[in-house]
């Protein structure tokens, strides 16, 4: 059952928050701000407090989470969010700072954001970081632009293409177009790896960049890693790393020392932020020291236990943030990273390449497994069987996990394996979490062959069942107040 | 400590399913070459109490708002976020969850941001608006692509009286992908609306207007949307979301982008970020828009709910063909940006953009009633405008000598606009009581004759 909305709650002349009476004295709106700029109507909802607090409780009850159960989004780390992270984020000291404050009066703040820095650099065994990006995307635009920046800078105009592989998250080419590149494709091998060959014969003056993911998006390491990235250089071109999959790699290998010259970090997915429904989040941006000079301005110096922002960076690439980039995501991550210390990033890693290559033991019989050797921290079923022997495709099976409590997996992805499933289980969950979720799988493998019209019409007992997106784009409503007027005039 | 739960007895068992002797076994695919040989050097770990006392300590390194009288604005405003704003945004389930990818299981959510784009849309008189975008910069930045993908022209024309940061922004985004920028410059603090018909052409993408803009004052929107119009180009113009509690909505006036900074809906300022970025247009650029939207749908009963939607146009869709690059946007603010709408209503959301009318007014005409001190802006302004000061009061002088006395002064205009030497730009929201005015006045006064 659909609930209502806010404007179909609201009922006119009801006041939610009052504020006191203005205590300066008053003149005429029109004289201050002129007739002609006043509007007619605010078609703002009327409720009282309380409806507001019902209403929007309710919609959070209506809405699956990682603190309501097992969430395994495969790419998007979906892993504890500390209730630690939210108290200190809350702290007047953080949230009541205004970004055009005098240095002098955000020391704590800019000593933080340093920090921060300083231990991304570290894990990612780069020379520089900034935390200006507000999302992983936005990491790899400003990443790109550093590399454009770089290639210029040496007069080497003529490299327009950035090669990626056929297995990349959709940000890496849309961001390498954002960026003004355009796009070739590299073919990924029976091993599930990237096609070195291929690579080879794909790279020369005109190649800018190559954008990996490591892990890669079939959950496994590049060890060819070395290789690939001596070929692109030699080839006068630079290596981004995809840093969405780090939490398989936190303190066990490095970025850097792999060969790679750039990456981002997910703040939201390795260190813990929260999601928050899809944001905000944090796309930190590691380099190499050739490309720091590029990083967006103001940087954060010290100079004599001062902290300061330094604007005077003649080679920036600019700004790519109004400001210094999702401040409250950094302290979250920041704490987060002091309470695991270098050990508890490691186990944390450790832990979720195991929970990831359990679920791959146990699920081996019932799925195909299209790589089915150790995998890192996410596991890729595919349900071509199913499909080829009941019609049963990834989003039947996706659907019906919902019926047994369950947030499906990531589907459809990676593009190169039919009917995948991809499973990130993320090292904060049990042993008998894992265990019953695999016996859902199992379950579900079992529905397939003996009743597969369950899984069909799957789900079964969420608020609501199996949505038809074409319906909302043959009657676009995407506004309430448009579409009541429509209706009102039809 | 890594919140992983397993005991030694679990990995053992586990190890045991999985066919190894190690966890470190599992490993085995990358090169012994490239393997950490050290732990990560990082500061040592701490328990949660010892990392809330640092935290505390470090926090307590900065000054903040809840102990300083803030008059600063300049694109991040301090007003009164009423505490459901917070409870409601803290519930685990908005707060753990990601895109909801699977709507079946994300009903919750889609339907506040389908009330958030809702109530964008009554206040910014657009058809649509998405479900969020990185911040006001990035939004302003996008709208400038989008236009230019519309028209398939190479320029973007923004008045110098749009933010700084923002221009920075959209510079960094046109550079990088080969399109021009192009600022109209304006002495009078409201763009010229000569100077934007001689400037515009036919490689003029869009026009790109503030209003308010960044010296506070109100730009003749339809004016120039019907020049740029002319033209054949699109009009985009960034707003500040409270303003328009009172003022004309710039969907009366035939824009076709609207974009803006949401903070000032109920998000905490927060040294900046995260922030929310407003992005509306009209309908016809429904194929073309950044970002994700959510729509009305049915289920195979006919029972309505609510999807993501225009899908076609998104990067794990489209890849390089994509209209943006943009995945993780700002969902949560959204949520808090509509919970705040909802919560303050049409009354409240009136109250505060009168409040915020009245207290600037007041505030600008008592500091202009002292011996040297002028207003150099003639237009018409809603919460912020700008003073001049004496010359021997240096904006960041006087800034210095205001935060003894608690006050977190105005911005110094100079620093980006060095023909405004000496003038300083000042905010006054709801939150400022008539008695933080006065005292503000107080100090300025004394601070002038001190210093004389």
């Amino acid at each position: 059952m659909i609930e209502k909305t806010v404007f179909e709650l609201s009922v006119p002349g009801r006041k939610g928050v009052v504020l006191s009476e203005c205590d300066v004295p008053s003149k005429s709106l029109e004289e201050l701000l002129g007739a002609e700029n006043l509007r007619d109507s605010l078609p703002m909802p009327e409720l009282s407090e309380l409806d507001t607090v019902r209403h929007f409780t309710s919609l959070s009850r209506n809405n699956y989470s990682i603190d309501t159960g097992f969430y395994p989004l495969g790419s998007c780390t979906m892993k504890y969010n500390p209730k630690m992270n939210e108290a200190i984020a809350k702290l007047p000291g953080f949230a009541g700072l205004h970004p055009l404050q005098s240095e002098e009066t955000i020391q704590g703040a800019l000593e933080l954001i340093d920090h921060l820095e300083r231990i991304l650099t570290e894990i990612a065994g780069m020379h520089a970081c900034s935390l200006q990006p507000a999302a992983g995307a936005h990491g790899e635009l400003l990443g790109l632009m550093l590399i454009h920046a770089y290639h210029k800078t040496r007069g080497d105009e003529k490299r327009e293409w950035v090669l990626i592989p056929d297995s990349a998250h959709g940000t890496n080419p849309a961001s390498a177009a954002r960026c003004g590149f355009k796009v070739k494709t590299v073919p990924t091998d029976s091993e599930g790896l990237t096609d070195v060959q291929a690579l080879k014969r794909m790279l020369n003056d005109s190649v800018a960049a190559f954008m990996l993911t490591n892990p890669n998006t079939t959950g496994l390491f590049e060890k060819d890693i070395r290789t690939i990235c001596n070929m692109v250089h030699e080839a006068g071109g630079l290596v981004y790393c995809d840093g969405a999959n780090m939490n398989a790699l936190l303190g066990i290998a490095r970025p850097g020392d792999m060969g790679f010259d750039v990456m981002h970090f997910n703040l939201h997915k390795t260190f813990s932020t929260p999601h928050g429904g899809g944001g905000p989040g944090c796309g930190a941006v590691a380099t190499i020291k050739e490309l720091e000079p590029f990083l967006p301005a103001p940087r954060i110096e010290c100079v004599g236990g001062q902290y300061r922002l330094n604007y005077d960076r003649p080679q920036s690439i600019g700004r790519i943030h109004s400001f210094y980039g999702a401040f409250l995501v950094a302290v979250r991550a920041y704490a987060y990273i002091r309470n695991l210390g270098a050990d508890g990033l490691r186990h944390a890693a450790q832990m979720a390449v195991l929970n990831a290559n359990y679920i791959r033991s146990k699920m081996r019989e019932a799925y195909e497994i299209p790589h089915d050797r150790f995998c890192m921290h996410e596991v890729v079923l595919s349900a071509s069987r199913q499909k080829k022997a009941h019609g049963v495709r990834a989003l039947d099976i996706s659907k019906r996990l919902m019926d047994y409590g369950y947030h499906p997996p990531t589907n459809y992805f990676p593009l190169i394996i039919p009917e995948a499933l991809m499973i990130e289980p993320t090292e904060t969950e049990n042993k008998e979490t894992l265990d019953a979720f695999c016996d859902a799988l199992q379950r579900i493998a079992e529905e397939a062959e003996e009743n597969p019209e369950v899984l069909f019409t799957a789900p079964h007992h969420t608020s609501i069942g199996r949505l038809n997106e074409s319906v909302a784009l043959k009657n676009l409503n995407v506004n309430w107040l448009k579409h009541a007027e429509e209706k009102k005039d039809a | 400590m890594s919140f992983a739960p397993h005991t030694e007895q679990d990995i053992r068992s586990m190890l045991v399913t999985i066919g190894v002797e190690r966890v470190e076994d599992l490993f085995a695919d990358i090169p012994e070459a490239i393997r950490l040989k050290h732990p990560l050097d990082i500061p040592e770990a701490l328990d949660e109490l010892s990392v809330t006392r640092h935290m505390l300590e470090l926090s307590k390194k900065n000054q903040s708002i809840d102990t300083l009288t803030c008059f600063l604005g300049a694109g991040i405003y301090d007003h009164f976020s009423p505490s459901v704003v917070e409870a409601m945004v803290s519930r685990g389930e908005f707060l753990t969850s990601y895109t909801p990818y699977q709507p079946e299981l994300s009903q919750g959510m889609l339907q506040a941001l389908y009330e958030y784009q809702s109530l964008i849309c009554g206040l910014t008189g657009m058809d649509m608006s998405n479900a969020s975008m990185y911040d006001g910069s990035t939004a302003m930045a996008e709208a400038a692509l989008t236009a230019i993908a519309a028209t398939g022209r190479n320029t973007v024309l923004a008045s110098s009286l749009v933010h700084p940061n923002y221009r920075d922004v959209l510079r960094t985004y046109l550079n990088s992908a080969g399109y021009n920028l192009l600022e109209i410059d304006s002495s009078s603090g409201v763009t010229d609306l000569d100077a934007i018909e001689n400037r515009l052409d036919r490689n003029c993408a869009c026009l790109i207007l503030q209003s308010p803009n960044f010296f506070g004052q109100l730009e003749f929107i339809r004016q120039a949307t019907e020049l740029a119009h002319q033209k054949g180009a699109l009009m985009i113009v960034v707003v500040d979301p409270i303003s328009l509690a009172l003022l004309k909505p710039p969907g009366d006036d035939d824009v076709d982008f609207v974009v803006g900074e949401g903070q000032s809906l109920g998000i905490n300022i927060s040294l900046g970020g995260p922030l929310l970025g407003i992005f509306a247009c009209k309908m016809e650029h429904q194929r073309r828009f950044p970002g994700r939207i959510v729509g009305v749908a049915q289920d195979n009963e006919g029972r309505l709910g609510y999807t993501m939607t225009l899908r076609t146009r998104e990067q794990d869709i489209r890849r390089e063909k994509a209209t943006s690059n943009i995945c993780t946007n700002e969902s949560l603010l959204a949520v808090a940006a509509a919970v705040y709408m909802t919560a303050m209503g049409r009354h409240g959301l009136r109250q505060v953009a009168e409040s915020c009318v009245q207290k600037s007014h007041y505030a600008a005409e008592k500091l202009s009633e002292l011996p040297g001190v002028t207003l150099p802006l003639k237009g018409r302004y809603f919460k912020e405008f700008v003073i001049r000061l004496p010359e021997h009061m240096p904006p960041r002088r006087l800034n210095e000598i205001l935060l003894k006395e608690g006050i977190l002064g105005g911005y110094d205009l100079g620093e980006n606009y060095p023909e405004w030497k000496g003038c300083m730009l000042l905010c006054v929201t709801e939150k400022r009581s008539k008695k933080e005015i006065d005292h503000l006045v107080e100090s300025v006064k004394l601070a002038l004759e001190k210093e004389r």
